[in-house]
């Protein structure tokens, strides 16, 4: 795509501000904001990109995908506000989930170990980890406290902490996983994924497009599994001190 | 008031916190054991918080609780509770049926309660057999509160907690629970406090009564005490000024 082709795209941007102006929105500062903040990041990722691609350094792809983890680390981390040590626990989730899936891609030469593979199937299952790690702990702070009275009778009746948890737990990683799951069953019915689109429209055989949107939906099933249960694993033991107590807030 | 009884329990100076809100405030005192003592005072007197802390649900922030003489840090969480038994308030439940429920604190130890010895439980607390397979959420609030005094006798604990379990009651269930309570009591012995809104309840079942208001117990002794009250604010508690 040409530069004047590119700059021509703004006329999507043009058309939403000008409707929140006439309509008065409000959302013309957001939207601004939020071109420039896309152009500048991309362009930016653009680069650095390019700039690991063509040093093939191992250092720097490590530095990437370390890059990626504290990003989203940060991001989910507020979600779970409520467990105490949770940006750990999610930085271990996300550094578990992507060693486990890279091991598995590469240990099985199933794609090659170089920065064109590592760095965007990372950025898939470390972004989609993130969001799985935000609606696991949405849903579980809320099925704790909704369910605050069970807790407190299965540990009356002498139960453990883990067997007063456990039906909230299952709850929030089965909730959790639901989107993943149900995603897939439509996929290519209603919208083609957007990497196999682009794969598409920059040139590539759609049946070798299909395979790549096959091996990522597959990975995004482990990653979503994995990041839920153990994510809820690591989680469920600080809401309880070690004299068997739920403790509240 | 019972220097001729072992305690079952005995409250050392307690204080209970929830963060800088004090919710007890030096609870001293002893319940008898094998004997039955009422636990009245206002809602919001601190009268849930004193029973949890009995089983070890939560821990004082100062003072120190003895279980038959033993510190209570010094048990077990899950002996102690298997121990001193306890019917929450809001008679909560799992979702699932009758049966479900009675079979979760064996579930929980990994054994299964035999389908006799469920309808034997349900005919203790009044209830019908048909009822073991019905889900609990199609009770109703009384049906709830019996099912969740049958679950706590399931452990057959030494000392039972009761936290206003006839208050959804009819006045005929309530009799029939309350002569249930008394039996345990006197063919296994066992302590039972018991936490009632009822005063009247409170006088004709309990041995001994326990008055709190304000996170703090103002009189101690035989339950007659409630007849004729010496302290000027239980008299009006008494009097049905305060509820
Ligand atoms: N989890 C909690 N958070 C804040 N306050 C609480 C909590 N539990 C109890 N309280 C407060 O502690 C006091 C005593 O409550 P409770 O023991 O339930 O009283 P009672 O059983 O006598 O009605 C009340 O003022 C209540 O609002
Ligand atoms: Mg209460």
């Amino acid at each position: 795509m040409s530069y004047w082709a590119l700059s021509l795209t703004l006329i999507f941007v043009l058309i939403p501000l000008l409707l929140s102006k006439t309509l008065n929105l409000g959302l013309g500062r957001d939207m601004t904001v939020a071109t420039i903040r896309s152009i500048i990041q991309l362009l930016a990722v653009g680069y650095v990109l390019k700039f690991v691609f063509d040093s093939e350094s191992l250092l720097y792809i490590f530095l990437m995908v370390a890059l990626m983890i504290i990003a989203a680390t940060h991001n989910a981390q507020k979600k779970g506000a409520a467990i105490q040590g949770i940006t750990w626990k999610i930085a271990v989730t996300l550094i578990f989930v992507e060693v486990l899936t890279q091991g598995i891609l590469i240990g099985f030469n199933i794609t090659p170990a170089t920065a064109q593979y590592i760095i965007p199937i990372s950025g898939m299952v470390i972004g989609n980890s993130m969001v799985l790690s935000i609606l696991f702990l949405n849903r579980f702070t809320a099925e704790v406290e909704d369910h605050q009275d069970q807790t407190e009778l299965i540990l009356s009746l002498g139960g453990t902490p883990k067997q007063a948890i456990h039906r909230q737990l299952i709850n929030s990683i089965k909730a959790s996983m639901i989107p993943t799951i149900e995603s897939q069953k439509t996929v290519g019915l209603v919208q083609l994924p957007g990497m196999m689109s682009g794969q598409i429209i920059a040139g590539a055989d759609p049946i070798q497009a299909v395979q790549f949107q096959l091996l990522i939906m597959f990975l995004l099933l482990t990653t979503a599994a994995v990041t839920s249960v153990f994510l809820g694993y690591l989680s469920y033991p600080t809401l309880f001190n070690k004299r068997m107590q739920l403790l509240k807030g | 008031m019972s220097t001729q009884y072992k305690p079952a329990i005995h409250f050392q100076h307690v204080d209970y916190r929830i963060g800088d809100i004090e919710i007890l405030n030096d609870i001293t005192g002893s319940f008898p054991q094998g004997r039955i003592t009422t636990l009245v005072g206002p809602s919001g007197a601190g009268k849930s918080t004193l029973l949890k802390l009995c089983n070890g649900l939560i821990s004082p922030a100062n003072g120190e609780i003895f279980v038959k003489d033993k510190a209570i840090g010094e048990y077990d969480p899950v002996e102690l509770r298997r121990m001193v038994g306890m019917a929450l308030q809001s008679a909560p439940m799992i979702s699932g049926t009758v049966y479900e429920n009675l079979n979760l604190p064996l579930e929980l130890q990994g054994q299964q309660l035999a389908k006799e010895d469920a309808l034997e439980l349900l005919e203790d607390v009044g209830l019908k057999g048909d009822l073991l397979d019905r889900k609990v959420k199609e009770l109703s609030g009384g049906q709830r509160q019996k099912v969740s005094i049958a679950r706590t006798l399931v452990n057959k604990p030494e000392i039972l907690l009761m936290d206003e379990i006839t208050s959804s009651l009819d006045r005929a269930s309530k009799l029939e629970v309350e002569e249930l309570i008394s039996k345990i009591n006197r063919k296994y012995k066992t302590t039972i406090i018991w936490i009632t809104h009822n005063l009247q309840q409170a006088l004709e079942i309990g041995d001994y009564t326990w008055v709190m208001m304000d996170g703090q117990v103002v009189e101690t002794g035989e339950s007659s005490l409630l007849e004729d009250p010496q302290n000027q604010r239980v008299n009006e508690f008494v009097k049905g000024v305060v509820s």
